[in-house]
């Protein structure tokens, strides 16, 4: 009876003939960097969250004094980076009223203090890869990743502009099989007929930053997000040796005690 | 069982004793956070900043008010006369030379000021906290011929001087308090912070 | 010192109350590593309340600040990030301690008589620790924490008649609003935490007045009494031998909670999910609303019963009934002996059938019904759904009840091993 159970379990679970079609682009994965670039990536990524981003998106649980985490100082955070507040305890908040995003965007621009937290770094760094032109959408750019969204390509004179490249394949195995080959941002959607597309992009007009240069560019926008998300990470990191390390201490010490005293009972 | 009890007795004792001593430590490290997060948060922080005012336009006699940790923070441009008019009231107050804690090292002077003419003070009444009128004017018909410019507290009749210091026979005990501050340039004060740091209280 | 202890007891039972309730509390000397489980869940129910106390002291309950009070918690209060961590990380290690305590109840029929009232109120206490982790949930006020609480308000909508007026009674108002985070965040601080304090201390008094079970099974109780120590030859005092025990159980459970708490105290989004870092908006419903890791099991029943006669309220009867089946084990286990280690290959195998029906119960409930893909061909259309997820997670919900409800059956049949008269390690 259970043996029969166990047989109808494994069979059900066999017959997997044909899985769901993966949820979205296939993303990139956000470059880590070393730890001694790290501070450096996270400065500019600072000053260019401030330039590009501040405009429309707030960070409102971000403190501009927090920046001295990063080696900054108070001086040199009021002059390079305070845009939102004359206090360098205040927060990063955004200029734009909600109303006025809502009615020209159609959505407030998201606060970015915890994106990264939701989304993930290689979800925001394939992101801000996969803008391309569209004369479809309200704002004329449309994205492979988040497919209709409201953004427009604020960073399109770095990056340049690109072009949407679909081609049609039989049956969905092939369709996967190119994404996977095609070893950059890549989305397979059902087409009529039963057919499968698959949606990459080609660049068009280039910008001022070259391919690799933008990329580097999006890895410190990235990873400034990733640190405004989470500010304590590294301390909590840091912490988290020592306290292991402490532990296997006391972790000898406790056991060899217990053995002391049990060491009676045999 | 144990063939030497001695030996197993220090053994015992030993481990005993550092385990108690290496938990003890984790029992302090881990009671850190705890203790600390009670100390005023990053937003407690900056709501009670110290403030930063321009003074270049402030006119002889003229006073404004700041709002510093919830408090009003007066600021006046004394002129000579009332510099003149403050060292005559010795007599007439009740701690002319701020013995009483109620001021910052650099104020426990006759002026209770870093620069004469310049002062700042706490413009709370030391009875029972309402907040003064500022009556700079000499002999007004209210306050009487003897009257040499100050404040006038008008819930119970306290009477401070240009300097804060208060009078004989009023319901209020102390001088005015002036808060830590210094200035940034000739012209720019920042109050709540001098040169030991920001202040860690609030004098009230 | 002892003066001041004879004063204490001359006024107070303190030296008493330490000796009955553990310096000379008489246990088995077998306790194996299933025995550490009771200990440490007490630990985690201090460690929660320490650290829920610290954070009531930064939390608003208000639905336009609570999510930002969290992360002015993370960010502003000194040491705050760690005592979030502390608390979010304790909440899914309380639910891992006591599944273990709870299995291995039944591994040693800790629930038999005469333990039967200490294995009820221990499902109390289960139920209070359901019920906390539920309010403490809508806490944050992310999307997850205000989807999940309106999904599971619901089910009490489902309720045939009263349904409606339940719901509303339970959220005081007509949908999750600030009224019912309000009063979540009452009884998440203060009443359920009273609760689950009283059903410890009951459930340790039912403990020391049957005494504890042990691996074998064996009543040390009923053993005779070694003449030099006058306990039973199996027994020794909890101190210093548990209280040593026990602490490196302790120490070793401190390690695995500081590796996930701090190097990765997400856990991959099920122990703090990336939709919860969402603002909760009522206007946007998330795609995938999934329970925390814990509730999955139960989930999936609930999602595999389909719907009769126009109601859901049959999938909400086989959710609670899942819960409360384990009330029933004192009398479903009709088995000669109590431990597994003398039991015969019939409970062995629905014991493994059980376990693994729960993992991959808990498994479902955490992925969306299409998970698995549909049934294709023509006979798969006379099906009222063609979900494989949901076909596998009807059989094991079949499997997960018959593990109890034929038990009568099988632990009578069960071919068993003579249970000796010591223990053994």
């Amino acid at each position: 009876m259970v043996k029969g159970a166990r047989i109808l379990i494994a069979g059900l679970l066999c017959a997997a003939a044909g899985t769901a079609l993966a949820e979205g682009a296939r993303l990139m994965g956000a470059p880590e960097g070393s730890k001694f670039e790290r501070e450096a990536s996270l400065l500019r990524g600072a000053r260019d969250f401030a330039n590009y981003c501040l405009n429309c998106h707030g960070a409102q649980f971000m403190r501009y004094n927090r920046l001295t985490d990063l080696g900054l100082s108070e001086a040199q955070i009021k002059d390079n980076l305070m845009f939102a507040s004359d206090k360098i305890g205040g927060a990063m908040t955004v200029a734009m009223s909600r109303k006025d995003a809502v009615s020209w965007f159609g959505a407030a621009p998201p606060d970015l203090s915890v994106e990264a937290r939701v989304r993930g770094r290689d979800w925001l760094y394939s992101y801000l890869l996969a803008f391309y032109r569209d004369d479809k959408t309200p704002t004329g750019w449309n994205n492979l990743v988040f497919p209709s969204v409201a953004m427009p390509h604020v960073l399109w004179s770095l990056q340049g502009t690109q072009k949407l490249v679909e081609s049609e394949y039989e049956d969905q195995e092939k369709a996967e099989a190119a994404a996977i080959a095609a070893k950059g941002l890549a989305l397979v959607e059902p087409a009529p007929g039963g057919k499968f597309v698959v949606k990459t992009l080609a660049e068009d007009v280039p910008g001022t930053l070259s391919g690799a240069e933008y990329k580097g560019f999006v890895g410190d926008l990235v990873n400034y997000l990733d640190y405004i998300g989470e500010p304590a990470k590294s301390e909590r990191i840091n912490i988290g040796i020592v306290v292991l390390i402490f532990l296997g201490v006391l972790f000898a010490l406790v056991y060899s005690l217990k053995r002391e005293y049990w060491n009676d009972l045999h | 069982m144990a063939t030497d009890d001695s030996v197993n007795s220090k053994k015992r004792r030993f481990l005993l004793g550092a385990a108690t001593a290496v938990g003890s430590v984790g029992v302090v490290a881990t009671a850190a956070p705890f203790v600390m997060s009670l100390w005023p948060s990053e937003r407690a922080k900056a709501a009670g900043a110290p403030v930063e005012i321009d003074i270049d336009k402030l006119e002889p006699g003229q006073q404004i008010t700041v709002l510093w940790r919830s408090k009003p923070i007066w600021v006046i441009h004394r002129t000579k006369e009332m510099l003149a008019n403050i060292a005559k009231l010795d007599s007439r107050v009740v701690d002319p030379k701020s013995e009483v804690d109620h001021q910052p090292k650099y104020a426990k002077n006759e002026d209770r000021s870093i620069k004469p003419e310049i002062f700042v003070a706490i413009g709370i009444c030391t009875h029972l906290g309402c907040s003064p009128t500022y009556r700079p004017e000499i002999a007004p018909a209210d306050l009487g011929a003897d009257w040499l410019g100050g404040f006038f507290c008008p819930c119970h009749q306290s009477k401070f001087d240009l300097a804060g210091r208060v009078f004989k026979g009023v319901p209020a005990p102390t001088n005015l308090f002036v808060p830590p501050y210094r200035f940034l340039s000739d012209t720019r004060i920042q109050i709540g912070e001098d040169e030991k740091g920001v202040a860690a209280s609030t004098p009230s | 010192m002892q003066r001041l202890l004879t004063w204490i007891d001359d006024r107070f039972p303190l030296s008493k109350l330490w000796e009955e309730q553990w310096g000379k509390y008489v246990a088995p000397k077998n306790f194996n590593f299933w025995y550490y489980f009771g200990s440490l869940a007490g630990f985690v129910l201090v460690l929660q309340i320490v650290t829920g106390i610290f954070l009531a002291m930064s939390y608003k309950p208000d639905a336009t600040k609570a999510f930002d009070s969290i992360e002015y918690i993370m960010r502003d209060v000194s040491g705050g990030w760690l005592i979030r961590y502390m608390h979010s990380t304790g909440a899914s290690a309380f639910f891992i301690v006591v599944y273990l305590h709870m299995f291995r109840g039944l591994l040693y029929g800790s629930y038999r008589k005469p333990r039967e009232l200490l294995w009820i109120i221990g499902c109390c206490i289960y139920l209070a620790l359901m019920a906390e982790a539920f309010f403490g949930y809508l806490l944050p006020w992310g999307q997850m924490s205000y989807w999940g609480a309106q999904v599971i308000v619901n089910l009490f909508s489902t309720v045939p008649f009263v349904g409606d007026a339940l719901g509303t009674w339970i959220r005081g108002d007509y949908t999750i609003s600030d009224v019912t985070l309000n009063r979540f965040f009452s009884f998440h601080v203060v009443a359920v935490p009273l609760l689950l304090l009283i059903l410890v201390a009951v459930h340790l008094m039912a403990l020391h007045e049957v005494g504890s079970n042990n691996p074998d099974g064996i009543e040390i109780k009923k053993q005779p009494k070694d003449p030099k120590t006058g306990i039973p030859l199996d027994g020794i005092y909890s101190h210093p031998y548990y209280t040593i025990k026990d602490l490196v159980g302790v120490v070793f459970f401190l390690i695995v909670f500081s590796i996930v708490m701090f190097f990765m105290p997400d856990v991959g989004g099920y122990f703090l999910e990336s939709n919860n870092f969402i603002p909760a908006d009522p206007l946007k419903t998330p795609e995938h609303i999934a329970p925390v890791w814990y509730f999955t099991p139960y989930y999936a029943i609930l999602r595999a019963v389909p719907s009769f006669m126009a109601s859901q309220f049959w999938g909400v009867l086989a959710m609670g009934a899942s819960v409360i089946i384990f009330v029933f084990l004192p009398w479903l286990d009709r088995g000669a002996v109590k431990s597994i280690r003398y039991r015969g290959p019939l409970y062995k195998s629905w014991l493994a059938v059980f376990v693994v029906s729960f993992l991959i119960l808990g498994y479902l409930g955490t992925v969306p019904v299409t998970v698995w893909g549909q049934f294709t061909g023509g006979w798969a259309d006379a099906l009222d759904t063609k979900d494989r997820a949901t076909w596998v997670a009807r059989v094991l919900t079949l499997l997960y009840f018959l593990f109890f409800l034929l038990m009568p059956w099988y632990t009578t049949r069960d071919k068993t091993k003579p249970v000796p008269e010591r223990v053994r390690w």
